[in-house]
């Protein structure tokens, strides 16, 4: 007995489906999810994948069986049949892609929502504290605060800037703070929705300039060369460029914003699991930009704390009080004699000192 | 009779008895011909596209391994940058413009464009503009801050390159909108009598589609060129941030020539295919009103997607829905192209000897790849995070080489025997075909993950843990580019030795088949006859035509009539609409 086609048609369509929804949970194409943010975004990305491996099949399927059951036999001259259209298929064939792509939109439109994408203007009643402002670095959240620094006083607070200031010279375009007009501050992701009424628990300014990364935490005062993060807990990250535009990209964070000079963007995203991860410069910035990436560590927040306390007794000081700087002044020490009560500080042990001089 | 064999008849009064024949040193010559020029173009086109192989396999080989071994950082750069810039400007767009010069006076039965001098001036720009971006390597300061050239990078990397390029780009630009320009005007007035809007063979719509495209974007372009090359040369600030200036500003106007440069290079080729597949799979285009449409509606729409570009640019939340949703609509008219391809090949007579058509079939089968993923990153959480990955150069290699380039390989195959008069040999563009499928999908797949998984563009070094998925990249295009040699070796040698092609090899309708081969120095003896649609193959094959002994034309007025007039007679009535014939 001879299955009817319309059969034939519904198993393949069960296996179509069936074949898709497996690939679109098992293509193993993205890294690790280590933010909140990131859940949504793979959750989002199954779901096309999904449907596109459903499409693929099905326009690939069709060319295959084209190509074997139409393909013109030996000796056949004649043309095939006068056939110029179909209105209700064509009808059809309008109507379903345009349905998906606007599911796929309000899907999309749903996860930037919840990532914060439409709070541009609650990141603004966190507190910034007048002497987080004045802390080195912290230049950039300046712009947040409700009365603007003017002109003069920003210039001058981007000369004092340690944290840029070997990179400045008459060669470079300086780091531009408080540029005049609207839009200076461009939000982009802000908090996910139910965090929105909470200030974030940590803020990180960050610098890109070519080749590196600077990140400098307000409430301490702290510059660093890698990011620390606590686990689980809602950061800001307010970027800047000195230099080039450049990107902060972290792949298992899955947030991406580019860093511009003369403006600042901001993100905002929670950290959800601990691990050391590469934080890449995503936009070309010259030769070398393949090399500029660092690395995010997130971490307990205990061991966030007692990281924090390392740095801060290696960067509180201005650079004319640095120890690195300023070797061992009272003649009559030793180096380690001198180092030692910074490294009692700083948790290093006279031994491991004695090991890296030698 | 078939339907070829109708068309063919009514236009033998349209032949011209004794064509002239150009000489070769003709075609170095400033010639008005259209057919020189567009043989001027489709050569100097395949030039660059050589170059830009080269160039291409040279970032390959840096990037076969994780560290920087092949060549310093800044050659990498200006490699890259030169690749883009030359396979954008200097092929694939001036390759469209070649084929629609050859071929659109002749299948509108024209004798030749409507500004003849404008046309040849527009090609005649391309070579010096060419020269001097590939010339910047020699003097040492080549452009080397991407196709996109980006402020403030592009105002610190070498001056001289950087102006090279913009210079480069600003002539590239004028040839295109000239030629634009052209083809506009020549669509427009220069049909032959009879034919309509309607009976315009595909190609032609997407050539319309096209040139208003790039009437309305490129002097955006210009623009923000120019604007650029004060901030360069003098000192001004519009896009340097020091001075109040805005970099975001230039990406606008970029994005607004180059968002719809993506369909200025895809149309044409959207058109080709739509010609391709009819004629090899003998069967009527399945959609020609809504493949016709599609071509405005993709142009129109194309025009209001820029921005995608700069999602993480840091545009407000608003601004990246709207250009999500226009994005995202712009897969519905391409998806009615797709499934009218899929729906002209079904049920027809494929004959899958000729690579023209396994060009057309590999062009829908890989192209659909990058449509998806063209969807997916339209889909701002997910651009967030793959933009300026190596996702997005598989997404547009999928497009730009697997549609393009796979376009222009049919379009090759398909008219080479009208240029020249001489067949190329099936074997060896099957070997072609098949080695430029595998070194594409070789190339450009693995690339997909290498994104996803974290690696970003524009760089010489890279983690060394996607050094496996690289490799396998950089032997696929070492394959992409031994595919190129059977292609170069069977056009020349074909062109010289080949089979002699006659007037109408692949038994086509439309009507620069109704000439000789290669055409007449006017194409046209007369003004041709449309004795049958572009598209109406098979019509033979319906129970109920009516003979052509007929004497009696009023008879024949109904849906299957083949013929309604003595083709002897000049101006035969036509049908205004496709049931009618």
């Amino acid at each position: 007995m001879k299955i009817p086609s319309s059969i034939w048609t519904l198993l393949i369509g069960i296996l179509l489906t069936l074949v898709s929804l497996w690939y679109g949970q098992n293509h193993n194409l993205l890294p690790a999810e280590a933010s909140e943010e990131a859940s949504l975004v793979d959750g989002l990305f199954n779901t096309m994948m999904t449907i596109s491996t459903g499409i693929f099949l099905i326009v690939e399927g069709v060319l295959i069986y084209s190509v074997v059951r139409y393909r013109r036999r030996r000796d056949d001259d004649k043309d095939g049949p006068p056939i110029h259209g179909n209105v209700p298929l064509e009808i059809l064939w309008t109507a379903i892609p345009a349905i998906i792509v606007i599911g796929i939109s309000v899907y999309s439109f749903d996860v930037y929502n919840e990532m914060g994408g439409f709070n541009p203007h609650a990141i603004h009643q966190a507190p910034v504290s007048p002497q987080a402002m004045k802390m080195p670095g912290a230049a950039f959240a300046a712009t947040l605060s409700t009365t603007p620094a003017t002109a003069q006083s920003s210039l001058t607070q981007q000369e004092q800037d340690p944290a840029t200031a070997a990179v400045r010279n008459a060669d470079q375009i300086p780091q531009k703070q408080n540029a005049p007009g609207a839009g200076i501050v461009s939000p982009t992701i802000g908090p996910t929705i139910e965090k929105q009424s909470k200030p974030p628990a940590l803020q990180v300014n960050v610098t890109g300039l070519q080749y590196a990364w600077i990140f400098t935490y307000p409430e301490t005062g702290v510059t660093t060369g890698e990011l620390h993060l606590p686990v689980g807990q809602q950061v800001r990250i307010n970027i800047t460029a000195n230099d080039v535009i450049h990107a902060f990209w972290v792949p298992e964070f899955r947030l991406k914003q580019d860093a511009i000079p003369g403006r600042q963007t901001e993100i905002s995203f929670t950290p959800s699991k601990e691990g050391t991860y590469a934080l890449i410069c995503a936009e070309l910035c010259g030769p070398y930009h393949g090399a500029m990436r660092t690395q995010v560590v997130v971490e307990k927040p205990e061991a966030f704390a007692a990281w924090m306390q390392q740095q801060q007794v290696a960067t509180t000081q201005t650079l004319d009080q640095a120890i690195a700087a300023n070797p061992s002044s009272p003649p009559e020490l030793t180096s380690t004699e001198f180092l030692a009560p910074y490294s009692r500080d700083m948790g290093i042990t006279p031994e491991t000192l004695h090991q890296i001089h030698n | 009779m078939v339907q070829a064999q109708i068309q063919q008849k009514a236009n033998i009064a349209a032949e011209i008895d004794e064509p002239g024949v150009r000489k070769w040193w003709e075609y170095f010559t400033f010639n008005t011909d259209h057919k020189v020029i567009g043989i001027q173009y489709l050569v100097t086109t395949f030039i660059f596209y050589c170059i830009g192989g080269v160039m291409a396999d040279l970032v390959r080989t840096e990037l076969r391994t994780p560290e920087v071994d092949f060549v310093t950082p800044e050659v990498y750069n200006s490699l890259f940058t030169l690749h883009a810039t030359i396979m954008i400007f200097l092929w694939i767009v001036p390759a469209g413009a070649g084929f629609a010069n050859y071929v659109l006076p002749l299948m509108i039965g024209a004798k030749d464009m409507a500004f003849p001098r404008l046309n040849a001036l527009a090609f005649w720009i391309i070579p010096p503009a060419g020269l001097m971006l590939i010339a910047s390597l020699l003097v040492g300061d080549a452009p080397d801050a991407g196709w996109t050239s980006y402020p403030p990078l592009s105002l610190l990397t070498g001056q001289v390159g950087e102006g090279i390029w913009i210079m480069s780009i600003l002539l590239l630009g004028t040839s295109s909108i000239l030629g634009a320009i052209n083809f506009l005007v020549t669509l427009i007035k220069m049909r032959t009598p009879g034919l309509g809007f309607h009976q315009l063979p595909l190609f032609c719509w997407a050539m319309f589609a096209t040139s208003a495209l790039v009437l309305i974007s490129t002097p955006v372009l210009a623009a923000g060129l120019i604007l650029l090359a004060f901030d360069l040369f003098a000192g001004t600030t519009f896009f340097n941030p020091t001075g109040g200036g805005d970099p975001v500003v230039y990406q606008h106007m970029f994005w607004f020539y180059s968002h719809p440069a993506v369909y200025i290079m895809i149309l044409p080729f959207f058109g080709v295919i739509s010609e391709v597949i009819p004629v090899h799979s003998r069967k009527p285009i399945f959609g020609y009103k809504a493949i016709a449409y599609s071509s405005l509606a993709i142009s129109f729409l194309g025009l209001i997607v820029w921005a995608h570009h700069m999602f993480t640019s840091g545009i407000p939340g608003w601004l990246r829905m709207f250009f999500m949703i226009t994005t995202m609509i712009i897969a519905v008219p391409t998806g009615i192209k797709i499934f009218s391809w899929l729906a002209t090949l079904w049920g027809g007579k494929l004959h899958l000897e000729r690579p023209a058509l396994l060009f057309a079939i590999g062009f829908v089968g890989t192209f659909v790849i990058g449509g998806i993923s063209g969807v997916m990153l339209a889909a701002v959480p997910f651009d967030i995070h793959v933009h300026d990955t190596y996702f997005v150069v598989a997404h547009l290699h999928y497009v730009l080489f697997g549609g393009s380039v796979l376009g222009i390989y049919a379009a090759f195959y398909h008219w080479f025997p009208k240029m020249t008069g001489r067949m190329l040999n099936n074997f060896w563009g099957q070997v072609h075909f098949a080695l430029t499928i595998i070194g594409l999908n070789l190339t450009f797949l693995p690339m997909h993950k290498l994104g996803m998984m974290g690696m970003n563009r524009r760089i010489a070094q890279y983690d060394p843990k996607f050094a496996f998925l690289n490799e396998i990249c950089t032997y696929g295009a070492y394959l992409l580019a031994v595919s190129t040699l059977p292609f170069i070796i069977n056009v020349i040698w074909s062109w010289m030795y080949g089979p002699k092609a006659g007037n109408n090899p692949w038994k086509a309708l439309t009507l620069e088949w109704m000439t000789a081969s290669p055409p007449a120095i006017e194409n046209f003896h007369k003004p041709p006859i449309l004795a049958t649609g572009p598209y109406d193959y098979g019509l033979e094959n319906t129970s109920e035509g009516v003979p052509l002994s007929d004497t009696e034309p009023v008879l024949s007025a109904s849906t299957n009539s083949v013929l309604r007039a003595n083709p002897d007679e000049p101006y035969p009535a036509i049908a205004a609409e496709t049931d009618e014939r």
